[in-house]
Protein backbone atom coordinates (compact mmCIF):
# COMPACT_ATOMS: atom_id res chain seq x y z
CA UNK A 1 0.00 0.00 0.00
CA UNK A 2 2.76 2.35 0.60
CA UNK A 3 4.45 1.95 -2.94
CA UNK A 4 1.08 2.82 -4.50
CA UNK A 5 0.52 5.65 -1.77
CA UNK A 6 4.23 6.80 -3.28
CA UNK A 7 3.25 6.66 -6.67
CA UNK A 8 -0.02 8.40 -6.13
CA UNK A 9 1.60 11.53 -4.12
CA UNK A 10 4.55 11.47 -7.00
CA UNK A 11 1.99 12.40 -9.44
CA UNK A 12 0.29 14.70 -7.37
CA UNK A 13 3.65 16.43 -7.22
CA UNK A 14 4.35 16.36 -10.57
CA UNK A 15 0.46 18.45 -11.05
CA UNK A 16 1.47 20.72 -8.92
CA UNK A 17 4.61 21.33 -10.11
CA UNK A 18 3.17 21.73 -13.70
CA UNK A 19 0.05 23.45 -12.73
CA UNK A 20 2.87 26.37 -11.27
CA UNK A 21 4.65 26.93 -14.55
CA UNK A 22 1.69 26.27 -17.32
CA UNK A 23 1.16 28.86 -19.56
CA UNK A 24 -2.41 28.53 -20.41
CA UNK A 25 -4.46 28.79 -17.13
CA UNK A 26 -6.64 26.19 -18.09
CA UNK A 27 -4.64 23.22 -18.41
CA UNK A 28 -3.05 24.49 -14.93
CA UNK A 29 -6.50 24.17 -13.60
CA UNK A 30 -6.57 21.03 -15.33
CA UNK A 31 -3.44 19.97 -13.69
CA UNK A 32 -4.56 20.78 -10.40
CA UNK A 33 -7.64 18.68 -10.64
CA UNK A 34 -4.96 15.66 -10.33
CA UNK A 35 -3.86 16.97 -7.39
CA UNK A 36 -7.54 16.93 -5.56
CA UNK A 37 -8.53 13.79 -7.76
CA UNK A 38 -5.20 11.86 -6.54
CA UNK A 39 -5.83 12.77 -2.76
CA UNK A 40 -9.28 11.21 -3.38
CA UNK A 41 -7.82 7.86 -4.47
CA UNK A 42 -5.47 8.33 -1.59
CA UNK A 43 -8.70 8.67 1.05
CA UNK A 44 -10.00 5.70 -0.56
CA UNK A 45 -6.79 3.46 -0.33
CA UNK A 46 -6.68 4.82 3.37
CA UNK A 47 -10.08 3.18 3.91
CA UNK A 48 -11.47 6.84 4.30
CA UNK A 49 -14.68 7.02 2.05
CA UNK A 50 -16.21 9.77 4.10
CA UNK A 51 -13.41 12.01 3.26
CA UNK A 52 -13.23 10.67 -0.13
CA UNK A 53 -17.07 11.66 -0.73
CA UNK A 54 -16.53 15.18 0.75
CA UNK A 55 -13.30 15.45 -1.38
CA UNK A 56 -14.50 14.33 -4.37
CA UNK A 57 -17.60 17.08 -4.54
CA UNK A 58 -15.61 20.00 -2.89
CA UNK A 59 -13.01 19.21 -5.87
CA UNK A 60 -15.37 19.17 -8.49
CA UNK A 61 -17.38 22.21 -7.07
CA UNK A 62 -13.80 24.58 -6.92
CA UNK A 63 -12.87 22.95 -10.39
CA UNK A 64 -16.54 24.22 -11.92
CA UNK A 65 -15.86 27.87 -9.99
CA UNK A 66 -12.64 28.10 -11.09
CA UNK A 67 -13.25 27.22 -14.70
CA UNK A 68 -15.76 29.66 -14.75
CA UNK A 69 -13.43 32.41 -13.24
CA UNK A 70 -10.99 31.68 -16.07
CA UNK A 71 -13.43 31.76 -19.26
CA UNK A 72 -14.80 34.96 -18.01
CA UNK A 73 -11.09 36.24 -17.68
CA UNK A 74 -7.96 35.69 -19.68
CA UNK A 75 -6.50 32.52 -20.56
CA UNK A 76 -3.07 33.57 -20.21
CA UNK A 77 -0.96 34.27 -17.48
CA UNK A 78 -0.38 38.16 -16.41
CA UNK A 79 3.42 38.79 -17.11
CA UNK A 80 5.30 40.19 -13.90
CA UNK A 81 8.52 41.89 -14.05
CA UNK A 82 10.49 39.23 -11.38
CA UNK A 83 13.46 40.17 -9.54
CA UNK A 84 16.18 38.70 -12.23
CA UNK A 85 18.46 37.89 -9.57
CA UNK A 86 18.50 33.80 -10.33
CA UNK A 87 21.65 33.22 -7.92
CA UNK A 88 19.79 34.99 -4.53
CA UNK A 89 16.50 33.08 -5.36
CA UNK A 90 18.22 29.39 -5.26
CA UNK A 91 20.45 30.09 -2.70
CA UNK A 92 17.40 31.17 -0.59
CA UNK A 93 15.52 28.19 -1.41
CA UNK A 94 17.55 26.04 -1.13
CA UNK A 95 18.31 27.50 2.52
CA UNK A 96 14.60 27.36 3.44
CA UNK A 97 14.37 23.98 2.03
CA UNK A 98 17.07 22.11 3.87
CA UNK A 99 16.18 24.41 7.21
CA UNK A 100 12.46 22.36 6.71
CA UNK A 101 14.08 19.14 6.10
CA UNK A 102 16.28 18.95 9.15
CA UNK A 103 13.32 20.45 11.20
CA UNK A 104 10.94 17.57 10.02
CA UNK A 105 13.48 14.84 10.72
CA UNK A 106 13.92 16.16 13.61
CA UNK A 107 9.91 15.92 14.28
CA UNK A 108 9.53 12.70 13.17
CA UNK A 109 11.72 10.97 15.55
CA UNK A 110 9.46 10.24 18.43
CA UNK A 111 6.38 8.94 16.15
CA UNK A 112 5.37 5.68 15.23
CA UNK A 113 6.30 3.95 11.91
CA UNK A 114 3.20 4.25 9.61
CA UNK A 115 0.29 2.71 10.53
CA UNK A 116 1.41 1.89 13.25
CA UNK A 117 0.11 4.42 15.66
CA UNK A 118 -0.03 4.02 19.57
CA UNK A 119 -4.29 3.42 20.43
CA UNK A 120 -4.77 5.03 23.60
CA UNK A 121 -7.24 6.60 23.02
CA UNK A 122 -8.67 5.48 19.71
CA UNK A 123 -8.91 1.70 21.49
CA UNK A 124 -12.08 3.12 23.75
CA UNK A 125 -13.55 4.96 20.72
CA UNK A 126 -13.47 1.44 18.44
CA UNK A 127 -14.25 -1.12 21.11
CA UNK A 128 -17.29 1.02 23.02
CA UNK A 129 -18.11 3.57 19.71
CA UNK A 130 -20.78 1.76 18.63
CA UNK A 131 -22.32 1.15 22.23
CA UNK A 132 -22.64 4.43 23.68
CA UNK A 133 -23.53 6.28 20.91
CA UNK A 134 -25.59 3.75 18.90
CA UNK A 135 -24.59 4.70 15.57
CA UNK A 136 -22.78 2.06 13.26
CA UNK A 137 -20.65 4.38 11.47
CA UNK A 138 -18.37 5.27 13.99
CA UNK A 139 -16.92 8.41 12.01
CA UNK A 140 -20.58 10.03 12.50
CA UNK A 141 -20.79 9.11 16.11
CA UNK A 142 -17.10 10.51 16.93
CA UNK A 143 -17.89 13.39 14.92
CA UNK A 144 -21.35 14.83 16.49
CA UNK A 145 -20.88 12.65 19.56
CA UNK A 146 -17.39 12.67 21.15
CA UNK A 147 -15.92 15.26 19.40
CA UNK A 148 -19.19 17.79 18.96
CA UNK A 149 -17.29 20.84 19.63
CA UNK A 150 -14.89 20.19 16.51
CA UNK A 151 -18.18 19.63 13.91
CA UNK A 152 -19.86 22.89 15.70
CA UNK A 153 -16.44 24.73 14.68
CA UNK A 154 -15.96 23.22 11.11
CA UNK A 155 -19.95 24.31 10.56
CA UNK A 156 -18.98 28.04 11.86
CA UNK A 157 -15.85 27.85 9.57
CA UNK A 158 -18.46 27.61 6.59
CA UNK A 159 -20.41 30.17 8.12
CA UNK A 160 -18.07 32.30 8.28
CA UNK A 161 -16.19 31.87 4.93
CA UNK A 162 -19.80 32.64 3.25
CA UNK A 163 -20.45 35.82 5.76
CA UNK A 164 -17.31 36.66 4.48
CA UNK A 165 -18.08 35.87 0.76
CA UNK A 166 -21.03 38.06 0.30
CA UNK A 167 -19.73 40.90 2.35
CA UNK A 168 -16.99 41.61 0.05
CA UNK A 169 -18.42 40.57 -2.99
CA UNK A 170 -21.47 43.45 -2.59
CA UNK A 171 -20.75 45.79 -5.37
CA UNK A 172 -23.66 48.67 -4.29
CA UNK A 173 -24.34 49.87 -0.63
CA UNK A 174 -27.40 48.91 0.16
CA UNK A 175 -29.91 51.44 0.19
CA UNK A 176 -31.03 53.72 3.35
CA UNK A 177 -34.18 53.32 4.55
CA UNK A 178 -35.30 56.64 5.22
CA UNK A 179 -34.33 58.50 1.39
CA UNK B 1 -26.67 34.59 -17.10
CA UNK B 2 -27.49 32.55 -19.81
CA UNK B 3 -28.14 28.96 -20.13
CA UNK B 4 -26.85 26.49 -22.01
CA UNK B 5 -27.53 24.60 -24.72
CA UNK B 6 -31.11 21.82 -24.92
CA UNK B 7 -28.77 18.76 -24.80
CA UNK B 8 -27.44 20.08 -21.39
CA UNK B 9 -30.44 20.99 -20.49
CA UNK B 10 -32.15 17.69 -20.97
CA UNK B 11 -29.35 15.74 -19.13
CA UNK B 12 -29.66 18.00 -16.02
CA UNK B 13 -33.40 17.94 -16.07
CA UNK B 14 -33.03 13.84 -16.25
CA UNK B 15 -29.77 13.45 -13.69
CA UNK B 16 -30.71 16.49 -10.63
CA UNK B 17 -33.62 14.40 -8.94
CA UNK B 18 -30.88 11.64 -8.53
CA UNK B 19 -28.31 13.81 -7.44
CA UNK B 20 -30.93 15.00 -5.18
CA UNK B 21 -31.70 11.89 -3.87
CA UNK B 22 -28.54 10.78 -3.60
CA UNK B 23 -27.66 13.62 -1.40
CA UNK B 24 -30.85 13.24 0.56
CA UNK B 25 -29.65 9.46 1.18
CA UNK B 26 -26.12 10.51 2.55
CA UNK B 27 -27.61 12.67 4.65
CA UNK B 28 -30.03 11.08 6.27
CA UNK B 29 -27.50 7.31 6.17
CA UNK B 30 -24.92 9.49 7.84
CA UNK B 31 -25.16 7.51 10.98
CA UNK B 32 -25.52 3.88 9.08
CA UNK B 33 -23.28 4.43 6.16
CA UNK B 34 -19.92 6.34 5.02
CA UNK B 35 -20.65 10.05 4.52
CA UNK B 36 -22.65 12.42 6.95
CA UNK B 37 -24.11 16.16 7.23
CA UNK B 38 -20.77 17.51 5.18
CA UNK B 39 -20.56 15.13 2.31
CA UNK B 40 -24.70 14.85 1.92
CA UNK B 41 -24.56 18.97 2.37
CA UNK B 42 -22.07 19.50 -0.66
CA UNK B 43 -23.51 17.18 -2.80
CA UNK B 44 -27.02 19.02 -2.42
CA UNK B 45 -25.23 21.97 -3.14
CA UNK B 46 -23.74 20.75 -6.32
CA UNK B 47 -27.45 19.52 -7.54
CA UNK B 48 -28.27 22.97 -7.61
CA UNK B 49 -25.37 24.93 -8.98
CA UNK B 50 -25.56 22.52 -11.84
CA UNK B 51 -29.14 23.68 -12.27
CA UNK B 52 -28.02 27.48 -12.06
CA UNK B 53 -25.65 26.42 -14.58
CA UNK B 54 -27.45 24.58 -17.40
CA UNK B 55 -30.77 26.51 -17.08
CA UNK B 56 -29.76 30.15 -16.07
CA UNK B 57 -31.22 32.49 -14.23
CA UNK B 58 -32.10 36.19 -13.91
CA UNK B 59 -30.39 38.68 -11.51
CA UNK B 60 -33.43 39.12 -9.58
CA UNK B 61 -34.55 35.77 -9.08
CA UNK B 62 -30.88 35.05 -8.11
CA UNK B 63 -30.52 37.46 -5.65
CA UNK B 64 -34.09 36.44 -3.94
CA UNK B 65 -32.34 32.80 -3.69
CA UNK B 66 -29.00 34.25 -2.16
CA UNK B 67 -31.79 35.83 0.58
CA UNK B 68 -33.27 32.81 1.39
CA UNK B 69 -30.20 30.43 1.00
CA UNK B 70 -28.47 33.21 3.53
CA UNK B 71 -31.50 32.71 6.00
CA UNK B 72 -31.63 28.88 5.92
CA UNK B 73 -28.11 28.58 6.53
CA UNK B 74 -27.78 30.82 9.84
CA UNK B 75 -31.32 29.14 10.65
CA UNK B 76 -29.99 25.55 10.50
CA UNK B 77 -26.44 26.45 12.43
CA UNK B 78 -29.03 28.31 15.29
CA UNK B 79 -30.81 25.03 15.81
CA UNK B 80 -27.52 22.55 16.11
CA UNK B 81 -26.61 25.24 18.81
CA UNK B 82 -30.33 25.15 20.33
CA UNK B 83 -30.12 21.84 19.81
CA UNK B 84 -26.46 21.22 21.76
CA UNK B 85 -27.99 23.68 23.82
CA UNK B 86 -31.07 21.49 25.35
CA UNK B 87 -28.43 18.90 26.18
CA UNK B 88 -27.21 21.02 29.49
CA UNK B 89 -30.49 20.49 30.61
CA UNK B 90 -31.46 17.27 30.07
CA UNK B 91 -29.84 13.97 30.60
CA UNK B 92 -26.50 14.21 32.53
CA UNK B 93 -26.45 18.01 31.56
CA UNK B 94 -23.74 18.02 29.03
CA UNK B 95 -23.09 20.22 26.45
CA UNK B 96 -23.77 18.23 23.09
CA UNK B 97 -24.90 15.11 25.14
CA UNK B 98 -26.94 12.56 23.50
CA UNK B 99 -30.31 12.90 25.57
CA UNK B 100 -32.68 11.11 23.33
CA UNK B 101 -33.04 6.77 23.43
CA UNK B 102 -30.34 5.65 21.02
CA UNK B 103 -32.55 2.38 20.04
CA UNK B 104 -30.45 -0.99 17.69
CA UNK B 105 -27.27 -0.17 16.58
CA UNK B 106 -28.13 -0.34 12.56
CA UNK B 107 -31.72 0.78 12.21
CA UNK B 108 -32.40 3.93 10.21
CA UNK B 109 -34.13 5.63 13.30
CA UNK B 110 -31.48 5.04 16.22
CA UNK B 111 -28.79 6.59 17.38
CA UNK B 112 -30.49 9.17 19.64
CA UNK B 113 -29.57 13.37 18.54
CA UNK B 114 -26.97 12.01 15.54
CA UNK B 115 -29.64 11.40 12.88
CA UNK B 116 -31.08 15.65 14.00
CA UNK B 117 -27.50 16.95 14.16
CA UNK B 118 -26.58 15.30 10.58
CA UNK B 119 -30.11 16.84 8.67
CA UNK B 120 -29.17 19.86 10.28
CA UNK B 121 -25.60 20.00 9.29
CA UNK B 122 -26.41 19.07 5.93
CA UNK B 123 -29.08 22.23 5.44
CA UNK B 124 -26.41 24.45 6.99
CA UNK B 125 -23.50 23.37 4.46
CA UNK B 126 -25.44 22.93 1.38
CA UNK B 127 -26.75 26.66 1.61
CA UNK B 128 -23.39 28.00 2.82
CA UNK B 129 -21.74 26.75 -0.55
CA UNK B 130 -24.72 27.81 -2.36
CA UNK B 131 -24.60 31.54 -0.69
CA UNK B 132 -20.87 31.33 -1.75
CA UNK B 133 -21.52 30.66 -5.59
CA UNK B 134 -24.74 32.74 -5.76
CA UNK B 135 -22.70 35.87 -4.17
CA UNK B 136 -20.04 34.99 -6.76
CA UNK B 137 -22.62 34.90 -9.97
CA UNK B 138 -24.52 37.87 -8.37
CA UNK B 139 -20.99 40.06 -8.31
CA UNK B 140 -20.14 39.28 -12.21
CA UNK B 141 -23.49 39.80 -13.50
CA UNK B 142 -23.56 43.55 -12.19
CA UNK B 143 -20.04 43.68 -12.72
CA UNK B 144 -20.64 42.75 -16.54
CA UNK B 145 -24.18 45.14 -16.96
Amino acid sequence: METLLSILIGFMIIGALYALHAKDLLSALIAQGIVGYGLVICFLNLRAPDLAIVQIVVETITLVVMVAVVLNSSRKEVKESWNRNKILNIVTSVIIVGFLVYIFAFMIQPLQPFGDHSMRMAQYYTQMGAESTGAANLVTGVLFDFRGYDTLGEATILFTAALGVVTILRSKPKKESAS
Amino acid sequence: MNGMTQIVKKVTQLMSGLIFMYGLYIITHGHLTPGGGFAGGAIVAGGFILLILAFGSKVISLRKEETQTSITESAALLIVILLALAGLFLGVHVFFNNYLPQGQVGELISAGVIPIYNIFIGMEVAAALLTIFLALVIYKEEVAS
